[in-house]
């Protein structure tokens, strides 16, 4: 008997047709996009001159405005803490609705497009269309990310709704409580701590959000990014990202800590 | 039975009570400040339902004149996705090995590994746009790049939490066998990871999707421009005509990675 | 030959879990350490290829001093011997064959350990060696497809392929029933006499250990305080080992282990 002496390792795909067909074609679109893209060389080459400037304008950060760097992000502070309160107050309902186990089938697929809808769209397009609608201001902020919240909540609370024990809720009912109150009595305690949990989570991130939604115009400390932005003072930019950043940081920090308290 | 009506009964005990009712007190409050002080017209605030309705209706119905150009692009948005989501997977590979505490190779690596992971996670797709585009000028370059940065972070912390969840035992193995340092990885680690690796990968990819509609808003390509110019041109129906396209694609985004997903783990 | 002298582990600033050993192990010989949970048979076992690394004392193999090895002499010196792990220790989602070569990784170029094109000759004696132990036609099957005992041959044939001169097994059946342990048990003793190898195993089944060993060594605290054939070790030593387990105890423990 003779010994194997040659051995390869089995290729992922089977069929070598379909192999070699895979990897032309991903080749084919990284090469054809790559070198397809319309991009500006000319203007590209500049950069490094560009960012030159840009970075040694920006250094030192500049606190020198720091009035105009604490009214914003108060108002980016208060714009997350209005949306997450509105946006948790309408996603129970949402949530309900869109749980499988406990909503008729209509009531459901409402409920269910209502937050994919919410959840398809960036905030800040939303944000745009909001600024038109109501104008510039931490209103049109306050909106969006309500709508933000309310794609994340509803669907996370939805799905852990879909999760809870139906045994209690079967319990209420043959004890002849009406609908309102197997919902406090049997679902509502099932699902308290993730709600909770979720409004903490969702104020950190409202707020991460705000910085970004300012700088179309929805208010807050990324609309006083953006003018800096604008008006070429760099250095004042780069303050207000190091706040942002360290806001950020912290708030993510805080909300851990939380959380972990909590569970 | 009437001994019981003597038995006081209460959900909570006195301090539960006071502690619930004292950040119920907290919360009320913190939201009453943000009403009171936060800097809105309130009549633009109850004047809202009508304007959205308003507006909405001068959306309806969407006009597909331009739907070509709309496609064109889609697709560039999705090369951005894409072309960008590529590079950032094969940078954030040595981001997460020196950020991961079982593979970094000293201290330093490690804080230089987190350093990265961090400046780039803090900062916004949104931002780093706004930086691109003031270096690089408007276009598909600066959003690629700004893509790509925000990325690595998100790439590189996932990653490197992977891997620091492997089992050790096989690397005691292949160290026993006497493999040096890159053939341990290749063998002990990388098989191990690559679930965590493609699963995270096409994670980003739905998330890059998402972001790369809107970089056109601040001038770094993709669909996001045409958005922006029909919204300052107040084409309306063809506002609605962009929204539904994105729809589509984060729908269909949404779609191949969860097949992907399947496929693949 | 290995020569183990004067062999000292400290592990912070503890008491010493290996005290002042001593131990030569020559020839094709099968010898089993035994000794309660504790006593030190697997730090002593990963000292050898320094997997820990000792406080003080020497380890030489066949001539080469394996404690004073720096980085890269020591992969080198890691090759000679060969380890089979208690828990396997194989890459789960590799195939068996991939397994079974990474034996190799300390000789064959990086290039050919990551495109898995593996000398001719690696290829054969992997083939030879996994139809010696009844694993060949699961080549390319994925390690964590493989039963309890399939997967310790994997382990066993990935340790031969390094071409040891010397073979541990650290528990090899701990984590095995009692028929495929003693499968295990019978092919490591028939390796080493087909091999020329010496083979160190440490056990903690003293009814295994006595049928397959050609000698035993009993380990308490740290140092050894047993050390002959099989058939020398009576209870009153076996008291003496597993000191504070009654006797009637410690066979049934044999029994079950």
């Amino acid at each position: 008997m003779t010994t194997q002496t040659v051995w390869r390792k089995p290729p992922f795909i089977k069929s070598p047709a379909v192999r070699w067909v895979f990897y032309i074609a991903v080749a084919a679109y990284v090469i054809g996009t790559i070198a397809t893209l319309p991009i500006d060389w000319e203007r590209t080459a500049q950069g490094l001159t560009r960012a030159q400037r840009i970075f040694s304008g920006a250094f030192p950060p500049s606190f020198e405005r720091s009035g105009l760097l604490i009214s914003g992000f108060m108002e980016s502070l208060k714009i997350a803490i209005l949306a997450t309160t509105l946006g948790m107050i309408l996603s129970v309902p949402l949530a309900f609705m869109a749980a499988r186990n406990i909503s008729p089938k209509p009531v459901y697929l409402l409920g269910r497009g209502t937050f994919i809808l919410a959840r398809s769209f960036h905030p800040v397009i939303v944000a745009i269309i909001f600024v038109k609608a109501v104008g510039f201001g931490p209103l049109a902020g306050a909106l969006t990310l309500t709508v933000y919240s309310i794609g994340f909540v509803a669907k996370l609370l939805a799905e852990r709704i879909e999760e809870i024990d139906f045994g209690q809720v079967e319990a209420m009912r043959s004890v002849g409580a009406s609908f309102f109150s197997t919902m406090v009595y049997a679902i509502l305690p099932q699902i308290m701590p993730r709600l909770v949990g979720l409004g903490i989570y969702q104020l950190d991130s409202n707020l991460r959000a705000s910085a970004v939604v300012g700088i179309v115009g929805a208010g807050g400390i990324g609309a006083t990014l953006a003018n800096a932005f604008g008006r070429y003072d760099y250095d004042f930019a780069l303050a207000i990202t190091m706040v942002i950043v360290g806001a950020i940081l912290i708030s993510e920090a805080v909300s851990g800590m939380i959380r972990k308290r909590m569970t | 039975m009437t001994q019981t009506l003597t038995h006081e009964w209460a959900r909570f005990t006195p301090v539960q009570r006071m502690k619930r009712y004292v950040a119920l007190m907290a919360v009320t409050l913190v939201v009453v400040w943000a009403l009171g002080s936060i800097d809105v017209i309130w009549e633009w605030v109850w004047d809202a339902p009508i304007q959205l309705v308003d507006l909405f209706a001068r959306m309806v119905p969407p006009d597909p004149t331009n739907l070509p150009s709309i496609l064109e692009a889609t697709w560039q948005t999705i090369n951005i996705a894409t072309i960008a989501t590529m590079i950032a997977v094969v940078l954030s590979l040595p981001v997460a090995y020196i950020s991961a505490q079982n593979t970094t190779p000293n201290v330093v690596c490690l804080w230089i590994g987190r350093f990265i992971l961090v400046s780039s996670r803090s900062v916004n797709t949104i931002i780093w746009a706004l930086l691109f585009v003031a270096i690089f000028g408007p276009g598909i370059i600066a959003g690629i790049i700004a893509i790509m940065f925000r990325s690595i972070g998100f790439l590189g912390k996932l990653l490197g939490e992977a891997i620091e969840e492997i089992d050790h035992a096989p690397i005691e193995a292949l160290e026993a066998c006497g493999a040096s340092r890159f053939k341990v990885v290749m063998y002990g680690i990388v098989p191990q990871v690559m679930p965590a690796f493609f699963a995270i990968s096409i994670l980003r990819w739905d998330i890059n999707l998402r972001e790369s509609t809107v970089l056109g808003l601040v001038g770094a390509g993709g669909i996001g421009i045409i958005l922006q110019g029909a919204i300052d041109t107040f084409q309306w129906q063809e506002v609605s005509m962009v929204l539904l396209t994105i729809l589509a694609l984060v729908i269909a985004g949404e779609v191949i990675s969860s097949t992907m997903r399947k496929k693949l783990l | 030959m290995l020569e183990i002298k004067n062999l000292v582990k400290r592990y912070g600033k503890g008491a010493p879990v290996l005290k002042d050993l001593n131990l030569s192990v020559e020839g094709e010989q099968l010898m089993s350490i035994i000794g309660s949970s504790g006593a030190g048979k697997s730090t002593l076992l990963r000292c050898v290829n320094r997997l820990v690394e000792p406080t003080s004392g020497s380890i030489t193999l066949n001539g080469t001093d394996f404690t004073t090895l720096g980085p890269k002499e020591l992969r080198r010196a890691r090759r000679r011997v060969g380890m089979v792990f208690q828990s396997f220790n194989l890459v789960d989602r590799l195939s068996v064959m991939e397994n079974v070569q990474s034996g190799r990784l300390g000789y064959i170029s990086t290039w050919a350990a990551v495109t898995r094109r593996y000398p001719a000759e690696d290829i054969e004696r992997a083939f030879e060696l996994m139809e010696r132990v009844g694993i060949a036609q699961y080549a390319d099957k994925r390690a964590d497809e493989l039963s309890g005992g399939e997967r310790q041959r994997v382990g066993v044939v990935r340790a031969l392929m390094q071409r040891p001169e010397i073979l541990l097994a650290d528990e090899p059946t701990a984590s095995l029933d009692p028929k495929t342990s003693e499968q295990i048990m019978s092919l490591l003793r028939d390796l080493a006499r087909e091999l020329n190898l010496p083979v160190i195993i440490n056990i903690h089944n003293v009814t295994e250990a006595k049928e397959y060993s050609d000698r035993i060594v009993g380990m308490r605290y740290g140092r050894i305080i047993f050390d002959d054939k099989p058939a020398a070790l009576d209870a009153a030593q076996m008291d003496e080992i597993y000191a504070g387990t009654p006797s009637e105890d410690r066979q049934e423990m044999g029994a079950i282990a």
